[in-house]
């Protein structure tokens, strides 16, 4: 068994028009910066894009924006990006924004074999429009939950800080978010770290993400991470 | 009448020793910076982070470590990081005891509006319509007129709403609000406030009961 690609270009090769990628990262904290060049470079389109965020415009999924190669955005808030916003109103982009917590549960619930979930969020708004609503009690109160189908991806991209051959991720701070349970929602699952180790270095008791659920592992190069919101304090101001 | 950190001093007046609290963007954000003497609180962030310090010195900043808007933090002793699932999780399981967050309208049945604008561009939900849907106690923090002057304390929300008969208190530059089944009981008022002008700039149903004290900040 080789989960190790040499590079993004090798570990996207196989993503065809028209796929449905879920890719990690929130804003532009945790975002699988090398993947998302190779995406641009391949020049694949039509594709749709699980994600939190849709970058900014010229950096994260922002790049694959300009070149036109998404056709569908779910995402639970956008329009950090011109481009996002230009190619929305002229209807090439499709969007569907759902809540965040959704989000994640929808990916949860497919890296957990589950085909669905309940949750409160969105009863009575827009987004419960066509979806089915079931009441229990539960948690000392009796309230609807919406029922929301998990995800199914045909790739999932994810970035971690560390990981080994085997494919166990580790992440680090809130660059975490929601790459773990979007490597383990993806049909194929591709990671890119910041530093790969071989397998027996990583403390077992410390990974993030078993290896089970990655496919395929690549050191990335180069890592850029931008900052969105630079916030600081003066050193005397304390 | 309050400004924007008087607002928030007023709110952070409810925080109570041991309380995991999420504050949102804007206006509730400055409630950190008014955390009562003595009172401990636990910051949580939905990106995935219990135990948020203040922004970080000049030259320290981490591009790993942000928060719910995107800007750069750190993080206080005894904090914990964790994925979007699991903080999701832990709103939706009622762990979270105080959620502060901005609104447009108000209902006086409790349903908010603060996502979006029909004919504008719309940004989305992020994580408002969980926090919302799960929060044992709401506060929204906001102004009590719109630009044009209109309420936006109002018998019914005419945006989309974001959740449904959910706030619990209201704090506004004007005064100090339960939301009940009654509407919107005013409990007090900001410094050189009237009730008179309390009532002209309240839509929804007002509920003004005996003395009502000034504000103490």
């Amino acid at each position: 068994m080789n989960k190790v690609y040499t590079d993004a270009a090798a570990a996207v090769a196989d993503i065809q028009d028209g796929a449905t990628l879920m890719l990690g990262g929130f804003g532009l904290c945790g975002i699988p910066e090398n993947s998302i060049a190779a995406l641009v470079a391949k020049k694949v389109t039509g594709l749709t894009c699980i994600s939190n965020n849709a970058g900014v415009d010229d950096f994260g999924i922002g790049l694959m924006l300009q070149q036109r190669q998404v056709k569908k955005m779910i995402s639970s808030y956008v329009g950090e990006n011109a481009e996002f916003e230009r190619q929305l109103l002229s209807g090439e982009l499709e969007v569907e924004l759902i809540p965040q917590g959704t989000l994640a549960t929808r990916c949860l619930a497919a890296g957990y074999g589950m085909p669905a979930i309940f949750t409160p969020a969105g009863v009575g708004t827009e987004v419960a429009q066509g979806k089915e609503v079931r009441r229990f009690e539960f948690n000392g109160e009796e309230k609807d939950y919406l029922m929301e189908y998990a995800f199914e991806a045909d790739f999932a991209i994810v970035k971690a800080w560390k990981g080994d051959t085997q494919g166990n991720l580790i992440y680090k701070d809130t660059a975490r978010n929601f790459n773990p349970m979007m490597a383990m929602a993806g049909k194929i699952t591709i990671a890119e770290v910041e530093e790969l180790v071989p397998a027996g270095e990583l403390d077992p008791n410390f990974i993030h993400t078993p290896g089970i659920y990655v496919h395929r592992i690549f050191q990335g190069v180069n890592y850029e991470k931008r900052i969105e919101q630079r916030t600081v304090r003066k050193r005397n101001a304390e | 009448m309050l400004d924007k950190n008087q607002i928030a001093k007023r709110i952070a007046q409810e925080l109570r020793d041991g309380m995991y609290v999420n504050l949102g963007i804007g206006i509730p954000t400055l409630v950190a910076n008014y955390i009562p003497a003595g009172v401990n609180v636990v910051l949580q962030s939905e990106n995935g982070l219990l135990g948020m310090g203040p922004f970080p010195f000049e030259g320290e900043e981490d591009p790993d470590l942000i928060n719910a808007g995107k800007q750069t933090i750190t993080t206080v002793p005894g904090s914990v990081f964790f994925d979007s699932a699991m903080s999701f999780g832990m709103i939706r399981a009622g762990k979270v005891d105080l959620t502060v967050l901005g609104a447009m309208e108000v209902a006086d049945n409790g349903d908010i509006a603060n996502w979006k604008i029909p004919g504008k561009m719309v940004k989305g939900m992020g994580g408002a319509m969980d926090l919302v849907a799960s929060a044992k106690n709401i506060i929204v923090a906001m102004q009590h007129v719109n630009k044009a002057g209109e309420s936006k304390l109002l018998k019914q929300c005419s945006l989309p709403i974001t959740g449904v008969g959910c706030v619990k208190k209201i704090v506004t530059e004007l005064g100090l609000f339960d939301v009940t089944e009654r509407g919107f009981e005013l409990r007090e008022l900001a410094p050189g406030v009237t009730v008179a002008e309390v009532q002209a700039k309240t839509e929804g149903r007002l509920v003004v009961e005996g003395d009502i004290p000034v504000m103490n900040l």
